[in-house]
C-alpha cells in the first residue's frame, strides 16, 4: 500500500509541474468545445440538442490526447524497468497510474463541464446532467485507454496508434454517456437506466483495463 | 545465497546472441562481464533482472528469500537512470525507496553519494555524473542481496568511481552478489570475469 500511494503520489507530482501535462486536457476540451459553435453557428436550440454529444466527444478526446504518455514516458527513462521488477503486482501500479491520470485530467474535465456548457447553450439543469454522467463515465475512458497506452509502449508505436485501437472500444461509454444526458435534459426515457449502465462500464474497464494493461506491458518485454 | 545458470540462450531479433551460457555465483562474490559491444553483456543483466525472456537455459536462486522471485531480489542499475526531471533529487530518491521496500531516509544516502546538499533540486538540472550518482543511492537506500550493474562507471569522476568502490566492496562483505558488465577495471579486486563472445 505504501508503494502504491508513493508511485500515485508521483503521478501526480509530475502531472501538476510545469510540462507534466496536468492542464492539457481542460485545455483541449475548451478549444473543442468554443470551435463548435463557431462550425455550426449561431442556432441556439441546435447547439443545446447536440451540446451534451459534444461535450462528451470533447472530454473523449482530451483524455485520449493526454493518456498517450502515460507509460512510454516511464518506458523511456528506465522507470518502467524497475515497476516491472518491483514485488508490487503491476496489475495494482497500473490502476494507480491510472487512479492519478483520471484525477489530474478527467475530474477537471468534469469540473469545468458546467462552464463550458455555457457555449452550448445548457441550462444548468442540463450542464448538471452531463457532468454527472461525466463523473461516472470518463473513468471507464481513462482505465480503457491504459490499454491503449500499455500496447503502444509493447508494440513501440506511439501515437495514433493508441487512437485507432481505443476509440472503437468507448464507442458504448459515448452511447450511454450522451443518452443518460439526453434523458435528463429532454426525456422521455427514464434516466436511470443508461446511467446505471454507465457505472456497470466504468467498474467494468475498471478491472478488464488494469489486468489488460498489465499483460500488454509484460507482453513488451523482449 | 548461491545465484547459477546454466545453458542460458537469448536471441533477440531472430539472432542468437549467446547460448550455452553458464556461471555460479556465491555470497560476497563479484562475476565482470566482459566482451565487445553486442556480445550480449546487458542482455544477460536483463535477463537476470526479468526484463528479457529466457530463450532457454535455467536460472536458480537458492538461499535467498523463497517467497520472492529473483527480479525482486536485484538492483538494477542500467543505462538510464529511472529520474523525473521535474521532481527534486529527494522526490525521486524518495518514491523509488518508498516504491521498493527501504526504510532509510533518503537523506542518508544522498549523502555518501555526495549529493547532501541538493536534495531541493529538480533532477532536470544535475549533471550526467551527478544522475548517476543518484540512481547510485537507489542501491545504499533499499537493501537488496544481488545487483546488477550495466557500466556502472560510466559519466562518474573518479571521486564518485571510489564511493562506488566502497559501496560495491561493502555490499560483498555483507554477503551480496553483484555482476557487473564492464569495458575497463572498476575498482572490484579478485572478483571473476566472464567473457562472452570469446569462444566464436
Amino acid at each position: 500500500m505504501n508503494a502504491l500511494s508513493a508511485l500515485f503520489i508521483r503521478d501526480l507530482r509530475l502531472a501538476v509541474r510545469v510540462g507534466g501535462g496536468g492542464g492539457i486536457g481542460v485545455l483541449f476540451f475548451l478549444i473543442v468545445v468554443v470551435l463548435m459553435p463557431f462550425a455550426i453557428g449561431p442556432d441556439l436550440a441546435l447547439l443545446a440538442r447536440i451540446g451534451p454529444a459534444l461535450l462528451w466527444l470533447g472530454a473523449l478526446l482530451a483524455t485520449l490526447l493526454t493518456l498517450e504518455r502515460l507509460f512510454s514516458i516511464d518506458q523511456e527513462d528506465g522507470s518502467l524497468d524497475l515497476l516491472l521488477m518491483a514485488d508490487t503486482p503491476l496489475e495494482l501500479a497500473v490502476a494507480a497510474k491510472a487512479a492519478a491520470h483520471w484525477l489530474t485530467t478527467g475530474l477537471p474535465l468534469v469540473i469545468a463541464t458546467p462552464l463550458f456548457g455555457l457555449f452550448m447553450n445548457l441550462n444548468g439543469h442540463a450542464s448538471a446532467a452531463v457532468a454527472l454522467t461525466l463523473l461516472a463515465g470518463t473513468p471507464a475512458l481513462t482505465f480503457i485507454g491504459v490499454i491503449g497506452a500499455a500496447l503502444s509502449v509493447a508494440l513501440r508505436r506511439g501515437g495514433l496508434l493508441l487512437a485507432v485501437l481505443v476509440l472503437p472500444l468507448t464507442v458504448p461509454v459515448l452511447i450511454f454517456g450522451v443518452s443518460a444526458s439526453n434523458a435528463a435534459i429532454v426525456g422521455p426515457l427514464p434516466f436511470g437506466t443508461p446511467f446505471t449502465i454507465l457505472c456497470a462500464l466504468s467498474l467494468f474497464s475498471l478491472v478488464i483495463g488494469t489486468f489488460a494493461a498489465a499483460a500488454a506491458l509484460r507482453h513488451g518485454l523482449e | 545465497m548461491r545465484l547459477e545458470a546454466s545453458g542460458l540462450v537469448c536471441v533477440r531479433g531472430g539472432r542468437e546472441v549467446f547460448s550455452g551460457l553458464g556461471f555460479a555465483l556465491s555470497g560476497g562474490e563479484a562475476l565482470l562481464v566482459t566482451g565487445r559491444n553486442g556480445s550480449g553483456k546487458s542482455s544477460l543483466l536483463r535477463m537476470i533482472a526479468g526484463l528479457v525472456r529466457l530463450s532457454g537455459g535455467r536460472l536458480g536462486l537458492s538461499g535467498g528469500d523463497a517467497e520472492r522471485s529473483i527480479p525482486e531480489q536485484v538492483h538494477y542499475l542500467g543505462h538510464q537512470d529511472a529520474l523525473k526531471p521535474t521532481l527534486t533529487v529527494t522526490e525521486n530518491l524518495g518514491f523509488w525507496t518508498r516504491y521498493l521496500g527501504g526504510s532509510q531516509p533518503p537523506e542518508q544516502a544522498l549523502a555518501t553519494v555526495g549529493l547532501a546538499g541538493l536534495g531541493g533540486l529538480p533532477a532536470a538540472y544535475l549533471s550526467a555524473g551527478q544522475r548517476r550518482r543518484l540512481s547510485m543511492a537507489r542501491l545504499l537506500a533499499v537493501q537488496r542481496p544481488i545487483w546488477l550493474l550495466d557500466e556502472p562507471t560510466s559519466a562518474l569522476d573518479s571521486d564518485a568511481q571510489q564511493i562506488l568502490a566502497g559501496a560495491m566492496k561493502q555490499h560483498l562483505q555483507g554477503g551480496g552478489l553483484i555482476l557487473a558488465a564492464t569495458h575497463g577495471p572498476i575498482g572490484l579486486d579478485g572478483a571473476r570475469e566472464l567473457r562472452l563472445g570469446a569462444a566464436q
